[in-house]
C-alpha cells in the first residue's frame, strides 16, 4: 500500500509543480497583468498571452524565446518588446529559416544557426513578398519544400509586422503626447480643412500637423491585427476597434477612449523601460477593461491560466509515468505473495485516472472557451481521440484488472497528445469555424462519434500490439491472458463498428443539410466508410469462424493503418469539401506509422500460433 | 433445373460473398479515394462508383478493358446477399433482434443510396437580388435551345439534350420548319476570335457568330473546379434537304443567334439544361458575414419569396447555411455565392429520407446486438470470477 501511495504522492507533486505558474507568476507583475488583457484577433476575443505565445509559435516554433547571450524570454515579455519597443525585439534571434534555398536566396550558405533576427531580414523584405506571394498563388498540395518554407516566411514575417503597429506607432517617441497633440490640433485642423475644401484660406501649420498625425494613424489602424479597445456603450458587441481607429474617432466628437490612453502610457514606459509606470499604467488599464468588459476580462484570464496550467503538457507526462510503472507490475516489480495485483499496477490506474481528470480539465475549459462541443479541428480531434481512448481503456482496467487497459489508455493518450502538440504549431487551435461548420449539433453528434469511432479503432490496434508483444517477447503470454486480449480486441472493434457506423450516417445526414447529397465519395467521407466496411469484414469473418485469434490480430492491426488513413491521411490528398483540416507536414510520419504496424503483422504472422484457441464461436449466431 | 437455382440462391445468400463484396468494395473504395488527386469528383463517381465496371483504357487509344467491379455492382450484390441470406435462413428470435434491425435498416440505406444515384436531379439555380426564377440549371448538362418568339404572347421552346447533340446525325421537330444537321460535336472546347487564333484558322460556320471565331478541341476537363465547355457546329436544312449554312453554337458565348425560315425567326442558344418549376423563387436580399477583423465566412443567407400559384403559396423564406428550404419535392440549399449572385443548390431526390430511417434502425440494431453480447459478458466473468 505504501508504494502506491507514494508513486501517487509523487505524480501530484509534480502535477502541483507544473501549476505553479498560475499561482506565482514567473513574470514581474506587470507583465503578468499584460498578458491577461482582451484584445479581439482572428474574430475572437483572447488574451494577449495566447496572441504572444500563437505569434511566437508561428514564428520561432516554440513558446519561448532563448537570446543570443543565453538569456531565456517567455512569450508575453517577447509580446511586450514587439508591441511597445521594437527596435528592441527586431535584434531577437526569432524567425526560423531552415530551408537551405530560402537562404541562399539571401545570399547566405547555410547557416550553422536557425533562428534570424528581424533587423537582418530588412534588407530582403521585398524579395520574400514576391516569391512568398507567388508560393501562395500554388495549391497547398503540389507546393514545393522551399515553396512552403518561403510562403510560412513571409507570413511570419506579416504576423510580425503587424503586430508591431497594432499598440503602438513604430517609430513613436512617446505615443501619449502625440495623441495629446492631436486632440490639440484637431479643432484648428478640421477648420483648415473646411476651409480649404471651400478654397478659402487657411492655416497651413494646423492643417500640415493634423493630417500628419491623422495619417501615421490611419497606417496603424490599417496594420493592426489587434483590436484592444472595447467597443463604445451602444455599439454591437463584436464591435471592438484597433488604436488607431479608436483615436481618428476624436474627429467625429467621439473622444479618445480611457483604454486607449492606457496603453498609449503603458507603452511609453515600456520604451523607457520603466517598470514601475508601467506596472502602474496596465494595472489602472486593466481596472477599466474590467469595469467595461467584465465577462470578456474573466474569460481572458481564465485563457491565460488554462494556457500556464498547460493541462495536456502534464497528462502527458503522467502518461507516460501510468506507463512504465504497469510495465514494472508485468516484470513482476513489486509483487508479493500475498498480492495477486502488483502495486505497481494499482498506482498506475490511479495516476491514469488524475490524468483523465486533468485531460477531461483541458478539454472542458476548451470547449468553455470556445463555446462549443469538443472537435472542431485536427488539433481537437486529436485531443478527444485521446480522451475517449483513455476513457475505454480505464473501464478495461476496472473490468479485467491485469494492466493492458491501463497500458493502451497510457499509450494513446500520450500518442494523441504528442500529435496535438505537433499540429499546434500552425496557430490558434481555438480558431473560428467555417461557415459550413457553424453548427453545434452536428459538430456535437457526427463529428464526436465518428472521432470514438477512430478511438475504438486505434485502440484495438492498441491491444492487437500488446498481444503481438507480449506473445512474441518475454516469455509468452499465458492461456488467460491471451484469452482476455483477443475478448478485448473483439469487444472494442463492436463498440467501433457502431460509432463509426452511426458517426458516418450522422456525416452524411449533415451533408444532406448542408450541401444536398447524403453520400458524395468525398476523400474524407471515404475514409469514414473503409472503417466501417473493414470493422463489418472482421465482424463477419469472425462469426463465419474464418477469423481465429491471430487473424484478428492482424485484421486489428491493419485496422491501424485504416484509420490513420482516414484520420490524417485523406487531409494529405489536398482535395474534396472537407478542406478545413488540409496539412502534409505529417506525411513522413504517415508513412512511418504504415510502415510500423505493417512491421508488426509481419510479426504476428511470423511468431503466433495460427489458431490460437479457439473462440470462433463466441458471439456467432447459432443457427 | 431446381438443383441449379438451390446452388444459386445458396451462393447469393453465402457468408463468404458478403466477405468478398465487402474487401472489393474496400479496395474500390480507396482507389476511388486516390483517383481524386488526379481527376474530377464527377469523372470519379461516373468512372468508379455509380458504374457497373471500372473500365481502364488501354494505352495508345485501342479501347477499354474491364479491370474492377463498380460501385452499383458491388452495392447490388450486397443488397442481394443481404435479402437472399435474410430469406433463406430468417427465423423469428428475439435474440436476434439486433441483427434482424442492422440488416433490414442496411437494405433501406443501399437501396436509397441506388435510387438516389438513378433517380435524383441535381442543379443550381443562380440569381442577384430583385430577380424571379422558376427554373434551376444543370451544372454538367447542357441543351439546344430552338425559340420561335413569334407569337406575341407566349414564345416556344424546343430543347434538343446534349447527349442527342453528341450522338450526330439529323434532327427535326414538329415546332420548328427546319432540319438540324450536327457537323461536329465537342465535349470541352475553347472559342478564339479568328484574329487571334493565329495563321491558318479556319471560321467555325458560315452564318452568325461562328464566321468570326475558329473553335478549338481541348481535353475534358479535370481539375475539381473545371468546367467542360460543349460546342457544335451545327447545319440548318429546310424540309427539301437544302443546305441553309452553317452555325456554331456553344456554351461560351451568351448571345444567341437568329435562323430565318420561311420568312420566321428562330433563336438557337446552347445553354445549360434547365428544369422548370411549378413555383417560383424571387431574392430579395443575400448576406455574406464574416468574423469580425478576418475574412472567415461566418454565415450566409438569402431571403426570397416562395409563389406557388397551384398551391396560393406565397411567403417569405430564408436559407442559410445548414438550413436549407424543402418545398413539393426540392430542396434548396445555400451553396456558394459569386460576388452579389447567391447560388442554391437544388436537388431533388425522392429517397432522401431512407439514409434518416435507416441511421436509427441500424444504429439501434447495433446497440441493442453489442449491448446484449457485452452484458452477458459482463455475467460471465462475474460467474468466473466468483467460482474459485
Amino acid at each position: 500500500m505504501r508504494t502506491v501511495f507514494l508513486w501517487i504522492a509523487i505524480a501530484l507533486a509534480w502535477v502541483a509543480w507544473n501549476s505553479r505558474s498560475v499561482v506565482a507568476p514567473a513574470n514581474d507583475p506587470g507583465v503578468a497583468a499584460f498578458a491577461r488583457l482582451p484584445v479581439l484577433s482572428d474574430g475572437r476575443l483572447k488574451p494577449l498571452d495566447t496572441v504572444a505565445r500563437n505569434g511566437l509559435l508561428i514564428m520561432h516554433g516554440k513558446q519561448s524565446l532563448q537570446l543570443e547571450d543565453g538569456r531565456q524570454i517567455d512569450a508575453d515579455r517577447w509580446l511586450a518588446d514587439v508591441v511597445f519597443r521594437p527596435s528592441v525585439a527586431d535584434e531577437y534571434p526569432l524567425f526560423t529559416i531552415h530551408h537551405p534555398d530560402v537562404l541562399g536566396l539571401f545570399g547566405w550558405e547555410q547557416a550553422d544557426r536557425k533562428f534570424f533576427r528581424f533587423s537582418e531580414l530588412i534588407p530582403f523584405l521585398q524579395k520574400i513578398d514576391t516569391q512568398g506571394q507567388q508560393a501562395d498563388a500554388v495549391e497547398s498540395a503540389r507546393r514545393t519544400p522551399y515553396q512552403t518554407a518561403i510562403r510560412n516566411l513571409r507570413n511570419a514575417l506579416i504576423v510580425y509586422q503587424r503586430l508591431k503597429s497594432s499598440l503602438r506607432p513604430e517609430n513613436s517617441l512617446g505615443f501619449a503626447k502625440e495623441i495629446e497633440r492631436f486632440e490639440r490640433v484637431l479643432p484648428a485642423g478640421m477648420e483648415a480643412i473646411a476651409h480649404r475644401e471651400a478654397k478659402q484660406p487657411f492655416d497651413e501649420d494646423s492643417f500640415s500637423a493634423f493630417i500628419g498625425l491623422a495619417a501615421n494613424f490611419r497606417n496603424m489602424a490599417g496594420m493592426a491585427s489587434l483590436l484592444p479597445i472595447p467597443p463604445r456603450p451602444g455599439t454591437p458587441e463584436s464591435e471592438w476597434e484597433a488604436m488607431g481607429t479608436s483615436i481618428l474617432d476624436a474627429i467625429s466628437r467621439r473622444g479618445i477612449p480611457k483604454a486607449t490612453l492606457a496603453y498609449a502610457r503603458a507603452g511609453d514606459a515600456w520604451q523607457d523601460a520603466n517598470a514601475e509606470v508601467f506596472c502602474t499604467e496596465i494595472a489602472s488599464l486593466a481596472a477599466e477593461l474590467a469595469a467595461q468588459q467584465p465577462s470578456a476580462t474573466r474569460r481572458a484570464g481564465f485563457e491565460t491560466d488554462f494556457n500556464h496550467l498547460a493541462p495536456f503538457y502534464q497528462a502527458m507526462g503522467l502518461y507516460v509515468l501510468a506507463f512504465l510503472l504497469v510495465c514494472g507490475s508485468w516484470l513482476g516489480v513489486g509483487r508479493t505473495a500475498s498480492n495477486t495485483v502488483s502495486p505497481l499496477a494499482t498506482a498506475a490506474f490511479w495516476i491514469l485516472v488524475l490524468a483523465f481528470v486533468i485531460h477531461t480539465f483541458g478539454l472542458g475549459a476548451r470547449m468553455f472557451l470556445q463555446g462549443r462541443p469538443p472537435v472542431t479541428n485536427l488539433y481537437s480531434s486529436a485531443v478527444f481521440i485521446g480522451w475517449a481512448t483513455v476513457l475505454i481503456g480505464l473501464f478495461m482496467e476496472r473490468i479485467f484488472r491485469d494492466g493492458i487497459g491501463s497500458v493502451c489508455a497510457a499509450t494513446v493518450g500520450f500518442i494523441t497528445l504528442i500529435i496535438a502538440h505537433h499540429l499546434a504549431g500552425s496557430g490558434d487551435t481555438l480558431e473560428m469555424l467555417q461557415a459550413v461548420l457553424d453548427t453545434n449539433i452536428w459538430l456535437a453528434t457526427h463529428v464526436v462519434t465518428i472521432t470514438i469511432g477512430y478511438s475504438a479503432m486505434f485502440l484495438a490496434g492498441t491491444l492487437a500490439t500488446i498481444h503481438t508483444l507480449r506473445g512474441c517477447f518475454g516469455g509468452g503470454l499465458s492461456e488467460e491472458a491471451r484469452r482476455s486480449l483477443t475478448r478485448m480486441t473483439y469487444g472494442v472493434v463492436c463498440f467501433a463498428t457502431l460509432f463509426s457506423f452511426v458517426g458516418t450516417v450522422l456525416g452524411g445526414i449533415w451533408a444532406d443539410q448542408s450541401w444536398g447529397r447524403f453520400w458524395g465519395w468525398d476523400p474524407k467521407e471515404n475514409g469514414a466508410l473503409l472503417i466501417v466496411l473493414w470493422c463489418a469484414l472482421i465482424l463477419h469473418a469472425r462469426w463465419g469462424g474464418f477469423l481465429r485469434e491471430r487473424g484478428l490480430i492482424l485484421m486489428a492491426l491493419f485496422g491501424n493503418i485504416i484509420t490513420s488513413f482516414s484520420w490524417f491521411g485523406v487531409n494529405m490528398l489536398g482535395v474534396g469539401l472537407h478542406s478545413y483540416g488540409f496539412m502534409n507536414k505529417a506525411l513522413p510520419w504517415l508513412g512511418a506509422f504504415i510502415l510500423s504496424q505493417l512491421a508488426l503483422m509481419a510479426l504476428a504472422w511470423w511468431r503466433l500460433p495460427p489458431l490460437g484457441h479457439s473462440t470462433a464461436s463466441e458471439g456467432r449466431p447459432r443457427g | 433445373m431446381r438443383e441449379f437455382w438451390h446452388r444459386v440462391v445458396n451462393v447469393l445468400a453465402s457468408l463468404r460473398l458478403t466477405l468478398v463484396c465487402l474487401s472489393l468494395t474496400m479496395v474500390l473504395v480507396f482507389v476511388g479515394t486516390l483517383a481524386q488527386v488526379s481527376s474530377s469528383i464527377h469523372d470519379v463517381q461516373a468512372r468508379y462508383f455509380e458504374s457497373l465496371i471500372v473500365w481502364w483504357p488501354l494505352p495508345g487509344g485501342g479501347g477499354s478493358v474491364p479491370v474492377f467491379p463498380g460501385g452499383h455492382l458491388l452495392i447490388g450484390v450486397l443488397l442481394l446477399n443481404l435479402i437472399a441470406a435474410h430469406a433463406q435462413r430468417f427465423r423469428w428470435e428475439w435474440k436476434k433482434l439486433g441483427i434482424h434491425l442492422i440488416h433490414g435498416g442496411l437494405i433501406i440505406l443501399l437501396a436509397g443510396g441506388l435510387l438516389t444515384d438513378f433517380f435524383s436531379v441535381e442543379s443550381f439555380m443562380k440569381f442577384a437580388p430583385g430577380v424571379t426564377r422558376d427554373f434551376s440549371e444543370s451544372q454538367q448538362e447542357i441543351e439546344l435551345a430552338v425559340t420561335d418568339s413569334s407569337a406575341s404572347e407566349l414564345d416556344t421552346v424546343t430543347t434538343i439534350a446534349g447527349s442527342r447533340l453528341r450522338r450526330g446525325g439529323e434532327i427535326a421537330a414538329p415546332s420548328f420548319p427546319f432540319r438540324i444537321l450536327v457537323r461536329d460535336y465537342f465535349a470541352n472546347s475553347r472559342v478564339q476570335m479568328l484574329a487571334q487564333a493565329g495563321p491558318g484558322a479556319m471560321p467555325a460556320a458560315d452564318h452568325g457568330i461562328g464566321a468570326n471565331v475558329a473553335v478549338l478541341r481541348v481535353a475534358q476537363a479535370t481539375a475539381p473546379n473545371e468546367r467542360n465547355v460543349p460546342s457544335a457546329i451545327i447545319e440548318v436544312r429546310d424540309d427539301a434537304g437544302k443546305s441553309h449554312g452553317t452555325w456554331l453554337v456553344t456554351d461560351q458565348l451568351g448571345a444567341p443567334q437568329d435562323v430565318r425560315m420561311d420568312g420566321k425567326s428562330y433563336r438557337l442558344e446552347m445553354r445549360p439544361t434547365q428544369y422548370y418549376k411549378p413555383f417560383s423563387l424571387t431574392l430579395t436580399k443575400f448576406t455574406h458575414d464574416r468574423y469580425p477583423g478576418t475574412e472567415i465566412p461566418k454565415n450566409f443567407a438569402s431571403s426570397a419569396v416562395l409563389t406557388d400559384p397551384e398551391r396560393s403559396e406565397n411567403r417569405e423564406v430564408l436559407i442559410t447555411m445548414n438550413h436549407p428550404l424543402r418545398y413539393r419535392g426540392h430542396t434548396f440549399f445555400q451553396s456558394g455565392f459569386d460576388q452579389k449572385i447567391s447560388i442554391l443548390q437544388v436537388v431533388q431526390n425522392p429517397a432522401f429520407l431512407a439514409p434518416y430511417i435507416a441511421c436509427v434502425i441500424v444504429g439501434l440494431g447495433l446497440l441493442v446486438q453489442f449491448s446484449s453480447h457485452f452484458f452477458a459478458f459482463l455475467q460471465r466473468s462475474k460467474a468466473t470470477r466468483s467460482a474459485p
